[in-house]
């Protein structure tokens, strides 16, 4: 059982607060993704789970073991960094069996030149090489066990990174962006890649990322971080249809959710739209709103743009509400039709009542619930 | 608990070991200046003493330093000094910059060629070049001036080296821009190249002061007149000088011309560090 | 087309008349301070040439025949290799141990750093003469601070056997704290994610970072340093000058010692000659055949 869990994790640089007091529980096997923008601490609590920082306060267990004061070695953790963080000097055969070098030969044995004398060191190296050059043939980079790091492409040094991770059989794999440095296409390729080996290991996965994209393509549950603090946890479709934060649903989806103050809107519009007391802003998804003529529409406004993908147009408008000072932008999605849009025409927005979502002054969610209450 | 708190030894040790070692270290890096500065404010009779004392028991650093003022130009020395260096930084400058903006940016026939020229240079260690340099001046009479100290430094290989790799790092936009602003090439240099490289500028100009005052080789073939040596060579003509013959007076005088470019650099440390790191390795 | 290309021609011949403007004065002091010099030290080599002297006479290859039958240019030559098989290791292991120390905690940083600087920036003629004073056999402090132990004095520098250590040991103090401060740029660009990444493979012991992490990311630190230290003790005169004319019996004689003083004391233009050009290939050799053997050893791409 290799399950992770976090009880109430606190860090501070001086007297700026990282992390606010963080409690996560992650099960064994799962591909957890913590995702938020950068500066928010994900980053931080990935290096507490693998013992790069210490915590301030709270506990780290992983696999049902207090690790708080464990060196990273002795937490069977692996980890994959943005930059890779290979060994320029050593070769990828040297960079992948290190890890094994360093546990499973002594320190007389590791000594350059004398070590390769030392008795008993023959069947150990042995050994690791038969393991690298299996890690190394299931990522397919067998053919560049000799190759420095230098001489290898952005998703060469990729894989080999994993590889390094993976040799050892860790019960938890960390990976800090590992997919930032890479090329839109390559990126996108990796995901599918490390999804499927998270598939064929079982180990648990927690991944790191600032791109939201990543978060709800890869993994089984999504943490979101925002300013030190998890917002919220949960399966990427769930955090999408049913954010119980503002930033949340703002974070999360492209493009971005629509946000209407119901302070802009007059009576009749804010009826429209379902609006409960103590409702300060009203959201809906590009998806979930109709274009229609101007007269029939909840919102109206003119077009400022026409972003034609194919299956999808995203329609830019600027609706100008009642009571609201200037423009307010909002994107609608449209099925391609035989209806062509262009820049200028005036068109009406109708939001589907039952999928709009409301939010309070402080940015949390009415639910269903509390709205039948009102 | 028990880890911790043998983790906590284990650091203290090691803070220990660490300020233990550098204090042995650093204390081989000052103790000539302590020496130095110990022994020039000492009257003779407590130089040779048998006990040691880092304060002398009678003051007598007015009267070290008052000799060593008087008995040597010491006043010129540091002026020669300035002047020489300040010079050859200048007149460096003015033929480096042009050349390194060309070869960075222009295009040209031969570009390549000067440029393998400068890396040859580079090579040649600017001692071997003292017989014909010495015959050169020689043969206009320059022999025992300013001329004679500066004139064969005003060709910079390594000047040129450096600002060119630094000129190579501004992009072309940049100078593309100011084209198009109307700003002819030696403005291009004037008003956008010289501003941007002023860290490389900097470097440069502490790493040539800092050889130029402190070279000993170049004015002892160069200059024969005590009134035009400069800070190294004065401080030898003053020792080999009947008043140089006192070491307290000696020592005085040996702390007066170590002390600017000392001075300078502890006002300014980073600067100076990084300049001459800079300098080593472009 | 007809109209664009005259204009294209005038701006091409005006940018190379910048470009001519703008190197002009380098090349023709290159051509008149460096290489013609450089040339003439050649030719001056072949010929027994005297500054001052009307005539000369061609000797072809007589002042390197008589060069390398001096005795003194070998003991010379031998002197200066020994200089610097003790400097080098010597400032670059010493400048290395300080750097790792300085950059291992925080604390007093700037000042250690400021403190092993400090000789760099020294006035070495200046600086000379106080080590001379500190090496003096009855009142210097080293001889003072020995007879603390009970050993007996030394006289450092008129000591055959020991004056070329004393020197380097002078050479060592003006060099390890540029050293240093090199090994620190070096440390302070190892990427920290390496040293993560050696902690989660297990190698976090002090040790174990500096052998797989700190030392390998050196390397191209340290052949700079090397070559820099190589060529400067090579250059090694002010503190032989000052302090000891080459003597007791030539023992510490270096060759730009040599070099000074068959030229410009005994003003043997042609021999000096000679002696300039065997000096420059060494430096020469020595600079090209290091960067090459440490570059292929060093590079990691």
């Amino acid at each position: 059982m290799s399950g992770i869990a976090l009880s109430a994790v606190a860090k501070s640089h001086g007297a700026t607060p990282v992390l606010r007091g963080i409690s996560l529980d992650i099960r064994d096997g799962e591909f957890l993704t913590l995702v938020g923008p950068s500066g928010c601490g994900k980053s931080t609590l990935l290096r507490i789970i693998a013992g790069l920082d210490a915590q301030d306060s709270g506990a780290v267990v992983i696999g049902g073991r207090v690790v708080d004061g464990l060196r990273p070695k002795d937490r069977d953790v692996a980890m994959v960094f943005q930059a890779y963080a290979l060994y320029p000097h050593m070769s990828v055969f040297d960079n992948m069996a290190l890890p094994l070098r360093m546990r499973r030969l002594s320190g007389a044995q590791r000594l350059p030149l004398v070590g390769a004398l030392s008795p008993g060191r023959r069947p150990i190296e042995e050994g690791i090489r038969h393991e690298v050059e299996e890690t190394a043939a299931l990522l397919d980079i067998g053919h560049l066990l000799s190759r420095k790091p230098g001489q290898l492409s952005g998703g060469q040094r990729q894989r080999v990174a994993l590889g390094r991770a993976m040799v050892r059989h860790p019960a938890v794999f960390l990976m800090d962006e590992p997919l930032s440095n890479l090329d839109a296409k390559l990126r996108v390729q990796m995901r599918a890649e490390i999804t499927a080996l998270h598939r064929r290991l079982g180990s648990t996965f927690v991944f790191v990322t600032h791109d939201q994209a990543e978060a709800m393509t890869m993994s089984d549950r999504v943490a979101v971080m925002m300013a030190g603090e998890l917002i919220q946890v949960g399966a990427p479709d769930e955090l999408y249809a049913d954010p119980r934060d503002m930033r949340v649903a703002e974070f999360i989806g492209s493009p971005k959710i629509n946000v209407v103050p119901a302070a802009a809107l007059d009576q009749g519009t804010r009826a429209a739209m379902a609006a409960v007391p103590g409702a300060s802003a009203l959201a809906f998804r590009p998806e979930a709103a109709d274009i229609c003529a101007p007269a029939a529409g909840v919102l109206a406004g003119s077009i400022t743009g026409v972003e034609n993908l194919g299956a999808d147009i995203f329609l830019h408008v600027a609706a100008r509400p009642a009571h609201s000072q200037g423009a307010l932008p909002l994107i609608v999605r449209v099925a391609p039709s035989g209806r062509r849009f262009a820049v200028g025409d005036v068109v009406g927005v109708n939001p589907d009542p039952a999928r709009v979502l409301q939010f309070d002054a402080g940015g949390r969610r009415l639910k269903a619930r509390e709205r039948v209450a009102a | 608990m028990r880890d911790l708190v043998r983790n906590i030894r284990v650091l203290r040790w090691r803070v220990l070991a660490r300020h233990g070692a550098l204090a042995l270290t650093t204390l081989f890096a000052l103790i000539p200046f302590v020496w130095m500065l110990s022994l020039s404010v000492k009257p003779p009779e407590e130089i040779f003493q048998p006990e040691f004392h880092l304060w002398p028991q009678k003051f007598n650093g007015l009267e070290n330093y008052s000799v060593a003022l008087t008995a040597a130009p010491m006043h010129l020395f540091l002026i020669n000094g300035l002047f020489v260096c300040a010079t050859i930084f200048l007149l460096q400058l003015l033929v480096c910059v042009p050349c390194a903006y060309a070869l960075a940016k222009l295009r040209f026939r031969g570009r390549d060629t000067l440029f393998a020229a400068v890396l040859v240079g580079l090579l040649v260690p600017p001692q071997a070049l003292a017989i014909p340099h010495f015959v050169l001046l020689h043969v206009f009479g320059l022999l025992d001036t300013y001329a004679a100290l500066i004139l064969p430094w005003i060709i910079s290989t390594f000047g040129i080296f450096l600002m060119r790799q630094f000129f190579r790092a501004v992009p072309d936009e940049l100078i593309d821009a100011a084209r198009l602003d109307g700003l002819g090439e030696f403005e291009i240099i004037w008003r956008v190249m010289i501003p941007v490289a002023v860290p490389a500028i900097a470097a440069f100009g502490i790493f040539s002061v800092v050889a130029h005052w402190n070279d000993l080789f170049w004015p002892l073939i160069a200059i024969r007149s005590e009134e035009l040596s400069t800070p190294a060579l004065g401080i030898l003509l003053f020792r080999d000088d009947e008043a140089g013959q006192f070491l307290g007076p000696l020592m005085a005088g040996a702390t007066i011309i170590v002390a600017p470019l000392v001075v300078a650099f502890l006002f300014a440390q980073q600067r100076f560090i990084d300049g001459i790191s800079f300098t080593a390795r472009t | 087309m007809t109209a664009v290309a005259p204009g294209r021609q005038h701006r091409l011949s005006h940018a190379s008349l910048v470009a001519g403007l703008a190197v002009a004065p380098a090349v023709v002091l290159l051509a008149l301070l460096l290489f013609g010099p450089a040339l003439a030290v050649a030719v001056f080599s072949l010929t027994d040439w005297q500054i001052g002297a009307s005539s000369f006479r061609f000797l072809g290859l007589a002042n390197y025949q008589a060069l390398f039958a001096d005795r003194i240019f070998w003991t010379s030559l031998v002197n200066t290799v020994i200089y610097v098989v003790i400097v080098v290791p010597g400032t670059v292991g010493l400048g290395l141990v300080v750097a790792l120390l300085i950059e291992a905690q925080p604390s007093l940083r700037g000042f250690y750093r400021a403190a092993h600087f400090l000789p760099v920036m020294s006035t070495m003629a200046a600086m000379a003469i106080v080590w001379g004073t500190m090496l003096h056999p009855t009142i210097g402090l080293v001889n003072r601070m020995l007879a603390e132990f009970g050993i007996p004095a030394t006289n450092w520098l008129r000591d055959p056997r020991t004056v070329l250590p004393a020197l380097a040991v002078i050479g060592i103090w003006q060099g390890f704290g540029f050293a240093m401060v090199l090994f620190v740029a070096g440390l302070k660009s190892v990427p920290q994610s390496l040293y993560d990444a050696a902690a989660i493979d297990g190698a976090d012991r002090a040790l174990d970072r500096l052998r797989v992490v700190t030392l390998p990311m050196l390397g191209p630190v340290t052949m700079f340093v090397l070559i820099l230290t190589a060529t400067r003790a090579f250059e090694v005169f002010d503190t032989v000058r000052v302090l000891t004319q080459g003597g007791p019996n030539f023992a510490s004689d270096v060759l730009l010692y040599r070099l000074y003083t068959e030229s410009f004391d005994f003003l043997r233009t042609g021999y000096g000659a000679a002696l300039t050009v065997v000096y420059l290939v060494i430096v020469v050799l020595l600079t090209l055949t290091q960067a090459r053997v440490l570059d292929r050893r060093v590079h990691y791409t």
